[in-house]
């Protein structure tokens, strides 16, 4: 933690002699038109939750299809799509592909990068480090609507013609040649143009990121005085604009060799489709860090808070999270293992991917050393991060089994691999994001939530989530392989119990909700720091919400020589 | 300097960071070229001169090369090697043909793609004259007999990852050009 209680003196006359601060705009210009950090991280997380809502529903379609052997639902769900009229077999198993890409675009672009980087960095970001705002509002403004737009064009592409049938069905890394000569089609235009859009606002608010952090940061916060979560947010603003403008580059190719007669991918033209994979993986690798750091960042400052000490090694936290970063754009072939690489081209991937497995397990050993003698108190936030550390663990684990280039020969594309990415993203990602939401959903809307029923959902959701994708290691060991809607009923058994974990899951989510309404409607009115001595960040000198403009005047945060 | 100047100052470093990354991934692709055929990377056999294919020294050991050929679907062509495979000295040269046909009524403009497997012994093979460095054209139902001129450098024998190669495929896929000139 950057900064305790006794180190700063906030100004904390500022959000109560001034009405002028708590001025908000009429409806349509305060949320259509917004230029404030808090609002459009408001809209960032509640665009996320419809996001996750959809792709969520689309693993539930995918779950409902794996329970059982043979074709169940796929031919159901495609006579829905195609307004009442059965469609062949290949149109059925071409939906499977639209519905697996559908899956991961959202899940990626529109459901943990708004919220992690959109929603909790926006509203966190400069209270933390005692800014009025970010640094550029009007363009923070544009990054949100853009990435709407983007949601709305991938939204669009399963309703356009895409060859075999309706909808893009080339996965969420759209390799080449299957998304140029593959895919003739207006579907795989719109999910091309769709990522464009993401691309585009990510990069924007990468910008406003790194200006706002190096910039506009209160006198006395140093670099070093910054608390974890804007340390993450940092790291993970120069991993997007360094990785997305590659992936823009790339993804433009797709379409001029689609639409415009080059042949950057195309051996006839003396093209190499393996070069789209080295480009999207050299972009793919460090966006699952740019997925996975601002909840390292929450997750600090979790811990932190409910042990009641700062961080332990906070300088090693900080800089583990920059190795990361740094590592994680040497690392990318470890994506392509079977595409012919040589011998020595995959043992220089695969140490350099373990070496990666160091800086987070110093983050793994510094969170729990911050546990260590702490006065620990297991609030709904506290439980799901400690759940994260555990979740994201195995993750790290099935990874590093992973990295190795021999063993990935035959783990490659089987359900292994579906399992490693999910422990880390679905449950790694998303734990800290459930983390975060209990953390700081007071702060944001004035109200407490029902910690019984945080923890319900904690309990619920764990269970569930171990109970969908823990068997995907069994059944990818045993060689299931990924993106089909079938398998041998030798498969059945894990494959059944995932189904049902789904339900599980599934419920947990009725929890969340109905825990956001309670709150919404009947929750306790919050008080500025409604977590105690643990909190001691700035965001908790303000009001439960803060004022509408915080930090008129600077704080000041004094140097007592600790951080 | 004003808040307002310093941020638009940082705000265009990193535009420009995010405009360099762009140039970056588009400058890939020749960087990529460049990087495949110095080091046989992907199976990307070698193009040597005259003058340097004089200087190789040669051996007794031999090697089985064997000729494989393909064709994309929309190319009207029997396409085909001569001689399935070939037995050949290190560091000395030869001459293989393949045969190509156009069956339909139209005259046809290909290209041919080549590659090497395995990979690793790609860096030493290499090519003197091929049919594949230029563009074909068969006239309806012409039948025509390509050369390839090639040896394979000696220098394969000193590498850990080639040495115990027994047999190199020379693999060539014609396509249709997009846009016959």
């Amino acid at each position: 933690m950057a900064t305790t209680a006794d180190t700063f003196q906030a100004h904390t006359e500022d959000h109560h002699h001034d009405h002028d601060a708590d001025h908000k705009p009429a409806f349509f210009a305060r949320w259509f038109m917004s230029t404030n950090h808090k609002d459009i991280g408001t809209l960032y997380l509640i665009f996320a939750i419809v996001a996750g809502i959809i792709g969520g529903g689309i693993s539930g379609l995918m779950r409902e299809e794996l329970k059982e052997p043979g074709i169940q639902i796929l031919g159901k769900v495609a006579m829905f799509l195609n307004h009442g009229s059965a469609v062949g077999m290949d149109q059925q198993l071409h939906l499977w592909n639209v519905l697996i890409t559908a899956h991961g675009l959202i899940m990626v672009f529109f459901m943990v990068m708004p919220a992690m980087i959109g929603g909790f960095g926006n509203w966190f970001v400069p209270l933390m480090i005692g800014a009025p705002d970010m640094a550029f509002p009007r363009m923070n403004n544009i990054s949100f609507w853009l990435t709407v737009a983007g949601f709305c064009s991938l939204m669009i592409s399963p309703f356009m013609p895409g060859g075999t049938g309706n909808g893009a069905g080339v996965g969420w890394t759209v390799y080449a040649p299957l998304s140029t000569t593959g895919s003739p089609g207006p579907a795989m235009d719109f999910a091309i143009f769709s990522l464009h859009l993401a691309g585009a606002a990510s990069i924007m608010g990468a910008i406003n990121f790194i200006t706002t952090i190096f910039n506009m940061r209160a006198p006395g916060m140093t670099l070093h005085k910054m608390p974890l979560f804007v340390w993450s947010v940092l790291v993970t603003a120069f991993l997007l604009l360094l990785a997305l403008p590659v992936l823009a580059a790339a993804i433009t190719m797709l379409l001029t060799d689609r639409n415009f007669g080059t042949t950057f991918f195309d051996p006839a033209g003396g093209g190499d489709p393996i070069l789209y994979q080295h480009l999207f993986w050299f972009f793919g690798h460090p966006e699952v860090y740019i997925m996975i750091l601002p909840g390292f960042g929450m997750i600090s400052q979790i811990i932190s808070t409910f042990s009641k000490k700062p961080v332990f090694g906070y300088l090693g936290m900080a800089y583990a999270m920059v190795a990361i970063g740094v590592v994680g754009f040497v690392v990318w072939a470890h994506h392509m293992y079977t595409t012919g690489l040589s011998e020595d081209v995959k043992m220089y991937f695969t140490a350099a991917t373990m070496v990666i497995a160091v800086p987070t397990g110093i983050k793994i050993f510094s969170w729990i050393a911050t546990m260590w003698g702490g006065s620990i108190e297991f609030k709904s936030p506290m439980v799901w991060a400690i759940g994260f550390i555990f979740l994201f663990t195995v993750g790290g684990v099935t990874g590093v089994v992973l990295a190795n280039g021999g063993i990935d020969d035959n783990l490659q594309d089987t359900y292994y691999v579906v399992g490693h990415f999910h422990y880390v993203l679905s449950l790694g990602a998303v734990t800290s994001l459930f983390a975060g939401f209990y953390y700081w959903f007071p702060k944001m809307s004035g109200k407490m939530h029902s910690e019984l029923l945080a923890h319900v959902h904690f309990w619920i959701f764990f269970v569930g989530v171990n109970m969908i994708f823990f068997p995907m290691h069994f059944l990818g060991m045993n060689g299931m392989p990924r993106r089909y809607p079938d398998y041998t009923p030798a498969f059945e058994h894990w494959n059944h119990l995932a189904t049902l974990g789904y339900y599980v899951m599934a419920a947990s989510m009725v929890v969340f909700f109905a825990n956001i309404i309670y709150s919404l409607i009947a929750g306790k009115k919050a008080a500025d720091n409604y977590w105690g001595e643990g909190a001691t960040t700035l965001e908790w000198t303000l009001s439960s919400p803060p004022p509408y403009h915080q930090f008129e005047t600077l704080p000041v945060i004094e140097d007592n020589g600790h951080h | 300097m004003s808040v307002q100047k310093k941020n638009r100052r940082i705000g265009l470093y990193a535009l420009g960071a995010a405009v360099m990354m762009l140039g970056f991934g588009y400058a890939s692709v020749p960087l990529y070229r460049l990087f495949c055929q110095t080091t046989g990377y992907g199976g990307t056999p070698q193009i040597a001169s005259e003058a340097k294919a004089a200087t190789v020294g040669t051996s007794d050991q031999t090697v089985s090369v064997r000729f494989d050929s393909n064709k994309d679907a929309d190319v009207p062509w029997t396409f085909r090697p001569e001689k399935t495979t070939m037995t050949v000295k290190l560091g000395e040269r030869y001459m293989a043909y393949f045969i190509a046909r156009n069956n339909s009524d139209q005259p046809v403009t290909g290209q041919a793609s080549y590659n090497i497997e395995p990979e690793q012994t790609a860096l030493y093979f290499n090519k003197i004259q091929c049919f594949c460095f230029t563009r074909q054209t068969l006239k309806p139902h012409e039948e025509v007999r390509m050369p390839v001129t090639f040896y394979v450098d000696p220098k394969m024998l000193d590498d850990e990852n080639s040495k115990d190669v027994e047999q190199i495929t020379l693999s060539y896929t014609f396509h249709k050009l997009k846009d016959p000139a």
